[in-house]
């Protein structure tokens, strides 16, 4: 046996560490530590992502050290100090024995199942994987299990999808089970359509093998011998350690012929997406691995009797796959024991927006939308007051601040308009302007139509162009009224999800921010101060030091003034791009917005 | 594609186009729904996809055109145009939206003075729209060349491509001296 080394370094290289510059640290770190027998690894998405980089330094004894917000000078010092002298180096500590903030409740008031692995083990690294576990689930299922009993206990767990809409995971599998045919195939949905999530990149870049293991044990469940991975072609990161994975199992024999000695055989090709969102919606998705354009067909018949190649397919979310080795290998009792009576388990979900401390998180079903923002995120980054939520992207909802206390299940959210979703949690604060993020989405949706079903095709693009008037300051009264008409006419007129549910996030926005409608529509004013056709960029006199910055960033040459001199906007030339306020160092450049009567009445 | 692979098929298809075309189609022969993974490669390794392309992977392949050039329309990651030397992709998902994503787009708009979705003039620079770079927590981010910038700010991204701009116009003035 090798002596256990005194130190281990951990650096976590997922997509998000990366873009917050992991990579030069972990370099500088590679180069500082040449020549010792300090083992340095690379990990995936630690979940502190308004960290990054973050670096991990473990003690032969377990006691771990987290460091944040790294550049690459900070490792001559925590190679000199900590490692050399054995004393961590405080100040750059964000946890960990001697830290001094007040991160730690970030992870205490989670619950890291999915994520045990994400930040600790080497993705690339097959053996890191079993260390921790890993294939267990899939032991027991091939060695002690007949298919029955593996849907029986995915049953009693309570495991229902993480793809957006909660379907009984267990009754998936057995569908396709029952189904009639020879070939079958699991098809994991890896196309991650919410523009405002990842989630599911992070689980494949973390912990891969978790995610190909889940798919063997549902092959196994349903009586399928082929697997395909669905995946952004965005991902580059999350598509590398697939194949990666893929090949390591296959030189285990965990994929292959006769796996694990017992006769299963199974094969997993990976696809990528081609950038279309509604390919996440399942027919559609096999349409896209079938070669053809992704547009969604009528069901019944279901991807469980008739999916892809004309096969029963059982088609389930990276996460959901992620979920099932775990069961497997804790039992379905350990599993149920979490969440609430009709949502078990836990759900991971990317925080972001507005947020103190946004990134990767993972709760215990029933958690509520405060004990997430606030206990866990740490409240508002800008110190202004908690305005929203939006959960479910594109086919969700908003959730005001004052329905805080509404648990994240799949029951509770539906009650009040909103869905779970997939997992992009975004935090929206006074600045945000409700109605903006009403257009932000359907902008999205419209763009993502197929366009085979015209309500979703023209309803979406008409309206759309009504709350681009609002934006515009061209409101008019009845338009709010129209909004309500129409997206009861697309929900019940679209044959897929997409329509559907693309008027949500209008209708939560109208339902509980009616009167940031009536304000734009009305007066011609945006609270957030947002909306370009309704603001003001005003240079405050007593501030403005004439130092000419701003007149030379203003793209359309709309300020003047002498030098030394207070500057002047141009109110008519002003393209309100907020340049200006941007490179202004004195903070001597307002935004207003003024409600119509009150605008009439200064200038009287 | 694996990394190696492409790098092949890149010089491959510098000398010999039309060769590299068909090792790419190929590659998939007798493959159950090759025809996106097909055009996939082939943009993979010729940076975009032209009319000629779609013809011959049509013939290579035995897959109708007609069918092909369905799915490049459809599909909006494919380009039917080459892009500019440096490519610049704007994060425009949700928390970058509510971080000003606008103003980003706006601003390197007026400095690469390409329009969004589309090359400038002098071909240096293209600007994408691209949904969640997952790492909200820099919002508002972009990438140019894969490279990521985070925290991003309108004065900030026009430093960044003045100096983006220096590097490629002294990169190409110095082919223009080696040629
Ligand atoms: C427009 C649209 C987009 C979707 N996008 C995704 C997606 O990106 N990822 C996903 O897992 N499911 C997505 N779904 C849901 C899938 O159709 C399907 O329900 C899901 O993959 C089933 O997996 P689950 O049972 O494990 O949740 C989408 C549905 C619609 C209507
Ligand atoms: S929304 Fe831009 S990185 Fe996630």
């Amino acid at each position: 046996m090798t002596e256990q080394p005194k130190y281990r370094l951990k650096v976590g290289l997922a997509t998000c560490g990366i873009a917050g510059g992991a990579a030069k640290v972990y370099r500088a770190l590679e180069e500082k530590l040449e020549g010792s027998s300090i083992p340095l690894e690379r990990t995936g998405c630690i979940g502190m992502c308004y960290n990054e980089p973050l670096v991990e330094v473990i003690e032969a004894d377990g006691q771990s050290y987290l460091y944040g917000n790294l550049e690459p000078e900070d490792s001559t010092r925590i190679v000199e100090q900590h490692i050399g002298e054995g004393k961590p180096v405080t100040e750059l500590l964000v946890l960990g024995r001697g830290s001094e903030t007040d991160d730690p409740s970030y992870f205490s008031r989670q619950k890291r199942i999915l994520l045990k692995n994400s930040g600790h083990i080497d993705p690339e690294e097959i053996d890191s994987y079993i260390a921790a576990d890993g294939y267990e689930g899939l032991k027991r299922a091939l060695t002690s299990m007949t298919p029955e009993e593996v849907i029986a206990e995915i049953e009693s767990s309570g495991l229902r999808g993480r793809g957006g809409a909660g379907f009984p995971t267990h009754l998936k599998w057995s569908l396709t089970r029952k189904a009639e045919g020879e070939q079958k195939y699991i098809v994991c949905n890896a196309d991650e359509g919410d523009p405002g999530a990842f989630m599911d990149r992070s689980i494949l870049e973390g912990d891969t093998h978790s995610v190909l293991e889940g798919m063997l044990i549902a092959g196994f469940a349903i009586g399928a011998s082929v697997g395909y991975v669905y995946i952004r072609a965005e991902y580059p990161l999350a598509i590398r350690r697939l194949q990666i994975a893929i090949r390591q199992a296959e030189e285990r024999g965990l994929l292959g012929e006769n796996i694990l000695g017992s006769g299963f055989k199974f094969e997993v090709f990976i696809r990528e997406g081609a950038g279309a969102f509604v390919c996440g919606e399942e027919t559609a998705l096999l349409m896209s691995i079938e070669g053809k354009r992704g547009m969604p067909r009528f069901r019944p018949p279901f991807p469980a009797e008739k999916g892809l190649f004309g096969c029963p397919t059982s088609i389930n979310n990276v996460e959901t796959f992620a979920n099932v080795p775990r069961i497997l290998h804790q039992g379905a009792a350990a599993y149920s024991s979490l969440g609430t009576a009709e949502s078990k388990g836990t759900k991971v979900f990317a925080l972001a927006g507005k947020i103190k401390r946004g990134g990767l998180i993972e709760i215990p079903m029933g958690t509520t939308i405060n004990e997430i923002v606030f206990d866990i995120g740490g409240g508002i980054s800008t110190g202004k007051p908690f305005k929203a939520v939006q959960t479910g992207g594109p086919s969700g909802g908003c959730i005001p601040a004052d329905l805080g206390d509404t648990p994240v299940d799949y029951e509770s959210l539906k009650k009040i308009g909103a869905i779970m979703g997939s997992g992009g949690l975004l935090v929206m604060d006074e600045e945000t302007c409700m109605v903006d993020v009403a257009r932000y989405f359907l902008t999205f949706t419209r763009e993502e139509s197929c366009g085979k079903c015209t309500f979703c095709r023209t309803g979406t693009n008409q309206m759309l162009k009504i709350l681009e008037g609002i934006t515009e300051g061209e409101g008019r009264e009845e338009d709010v009224d129209t909004l309500i008409e129409m997206a009861e006419k697309i929900k019940a007129g679209s044959l897929c999800g997409l329509g559907q549910t693309a008027p949500n996030p209008v209708l939560t926005t109208i339902k509980y921010f009616r009167d940031e409608y009536d304000a734009h529509v009305r007066e011609k004013y945006c609270p957030a101060k947002k909306c370009k056709a309704l603001i003001d960029y005003t240079i405050i006199e007593d501030a403005c030091t004439g130092c000419t910055v701003c007149a030379r960033q203003c793209p359309v040459d709309a300020i003047s003034g002498a030098k030394k001199e207070p500057h002047l906007i141009d109110q008519d030339a002003c393209i309100r791009c907020g340049l200006c306020t941007n490179s202004c160092k004195f903070d001597a450049i307002t935004v207003t917005s003024m409600p119509k009567g009150e605008d009439e009445l200064c200038h009287r | 594609m694996e990394a190696d692979l492409k790098a092949d098929l890149k010089s491959l298809a510098e000398e010999q186009p039309l060769y590299a075309l068909k090792e790419i189609v190929m590659r998939h022969e007798g493959q159950k729904g090759a025809a996106i993974p097909i055009l996939q490669d082939i943009q993979g390794v010729f940076g975009y996809i032209s009319p000629e392309m779609l013809q011959r992977a049509g013939e290579f392949s035995g897959i109708p055109v007609n069918d092909l050039y369905s799915i490049v329309t459809f599909y909006a990651q494919f380009r039917l145009e080459p892009i500019g030397k440096n490519l610049i992709q704007i994060c425009h998902g949700t928390a970058c939206h509510l971080a000003g994503a606008e103003k980003i787009t706006e601003s390197l708009q007026f400095e690469t003075k390409a329009p969004a979705g589309k090359t400038s003039e002098d071909g240096l620079f293209t600007l994408e729209k691209v949904a969640c770079l997952g790492c909200c927590s820099l919002a508002p981010v972009m990438t140019i060349n894969e490279e990521t910038f985070g925290h991003l700010s309108p004065d900030g991204v026009r430093k960044v491509i003045r100096e983006t701009r220096k590097i490629s116009s002294a990169e190409k003035s110095r082919e223009e001296v080696t040629s």
